[in-house]
């Protein structure tokens, strides 16, 4: 590896990345393949394995996709620039943090005092949070100015655009080293104002679970709400394959968090999700959401 | 196993993830947006599982699996097809 260019405080070397579900082992990935080092943490063994796993094969095939003839990164090397570990003290060096956690605030409430006790004063957490406040994470450590919103799109080494979420205290060094950073990873950022779902989930959340109680209510099946988005609207994928995408575990949460910050109705979770999500069909990760997927 | 075996359960496994649409075992399934990234890892997963093949760097290309024919000739290639 390159040596740091001292005079070049915006590269970084090495990342901690909180959380190996699906956002966390992404990001992992994509700091492996822009070359940075990064260690993922995780309270479970058998998610660290799982995570390796997957981590390892999106690489393998990876290669597919690359532009140019160039040979294909060796998936084993690319792997071995991540640590995977269930101890947080690895944290002690790191010069960037990304937290992944489970959208919820109780979890995240434990981890930022962690973080904050463990990391180097000088390391920016960013909170890859798709709903809860930032100023509101930022307040669970001593260093409220070094905290932003990172929300990464999935599969987070494909998306080359990242919503960036600027907290009450957040500050303007903190968001230029945030910008670099994402750079380096090869994204850009759109930033926007702290507020629960900023601006992409606050709506897409509403849309996801609307879309259930399409489904719920027998107005239209899956497969039919889906096409409407997809051929009546042009866009990508339907808001129900949207929700297997990102996991109605997730969206349930997600939900629930916005339903809690503006105590307004309107986010209140449709029955069915809640059903879905307690018979563990928690969309493309489990291998079944409103569609069925080979896992 | 034979080539046609072969052949139909690639077809099987397509087919669960391309709905309301046909398509030739020629057709490029990427080119024509019926299978994406995100799929890929899967149907790669699934052949290495069902042919019992490990594939190398250089297999996993995308010429490789464009489409139902270009995967049974990669398959061909790995030796899995027992002779006539």
């Amino acid at each position: 590896m390159s040596e740091p260019n001292k005079n070049d405080v915006m590269t970084y070397q090495k990342v901690g990345v909180i959380g190996a579900g699906v956002m966390g082992t992404g990001v992992a990935q994509n700091l492996a393949q822009r070359g940075m080092r990064a260690v993922l943490v995780d309270v479970s063994e058998t998610v660290l394995t799982k995570a390796r796993e997957t981590i390892f094969n999106s690489l393998r095939v990876a290669g597919m996709f690359r532009r140019d003839d160039a040979p294909a990164a060796d998936p084993e090397q690319t792997v071995g620039m991540i640590e995977f570990t269930t101890d947080y003290t690895r944290l002690a060096d790191v010069e960037f943090v990304v937290e992944n956690v489970v959208e919820k605030l109780a979890i995240k409430t434990e981890i930022y005092p962690r973080l904050d006790a463990i990391c180097p004063p000088e390391c920016i957490f960013a909170a890859n949070t798709s709903a809860i406040s930032i100023t509101k994470l930022g307040g669970f450590t001593k260093r409220p100015d070094k905290v932003l919103g990172m929300h990464f799109m999935n599969p987070v080494p494909m998306k080359s655009m990242v919503e960036v979420i600027r907290g009450h205290h957040t500050s303007e060094e903190t968001l230029v080293r945030g910008k670099a950073f994402l750079a380096q990873l090869g994204k850009e950022a759109v930033v926007v104002n702290d507020m629960p779902g900023f601006v992409s989930n606050r709506v897409l959340m509403l849309t996801v679970n609307e879309a259930v109680w399409l489904v719920q209510d027998q107005v239209a099946s899956a497969a039919d709400v889906d096409k409407i988005f997809r051929s009546c609207f042009g866009h990508k994928m339907g808001p129900l394959e949207t929700g297997d995408l990102i996991g109605l575990d997730t969206i349930l949460f997600s939900l629930d968090e916005l339903y809690a910050a503006y105590g307004d109705p309107k986010f209140r979770r449709c029955p069915l999700l809640q059903k879905m999500v307690d018979a563990g069909l928690h969309g493309r990760k489990s291998g079944e959401g409103f569609y069925k997927y080979s896992v | 196993m034979t080539q046609s075996d072969a052949r139909s359960k690639v077809r099987a496994f397509l087919e669960k993830f391309i709905r309301d649409q046909d398509f030739e075992d020629g057709d490029n399934v990427f080119a024509l947006g019926l299978v994406n990234s995100l799929m890929a890892m899967q149907l790669v997963l699934f052949l290495e599982k069902e042919f019992g093949v490990k594939f190398t760097n250089q297999d996993l290309n995308l010429k490789n699996f464009r489409s139902v024919d270009a995967m049974v000739e990669l398959l061909g290639a790995r030796g899995i097809f027992a002779a006539a």
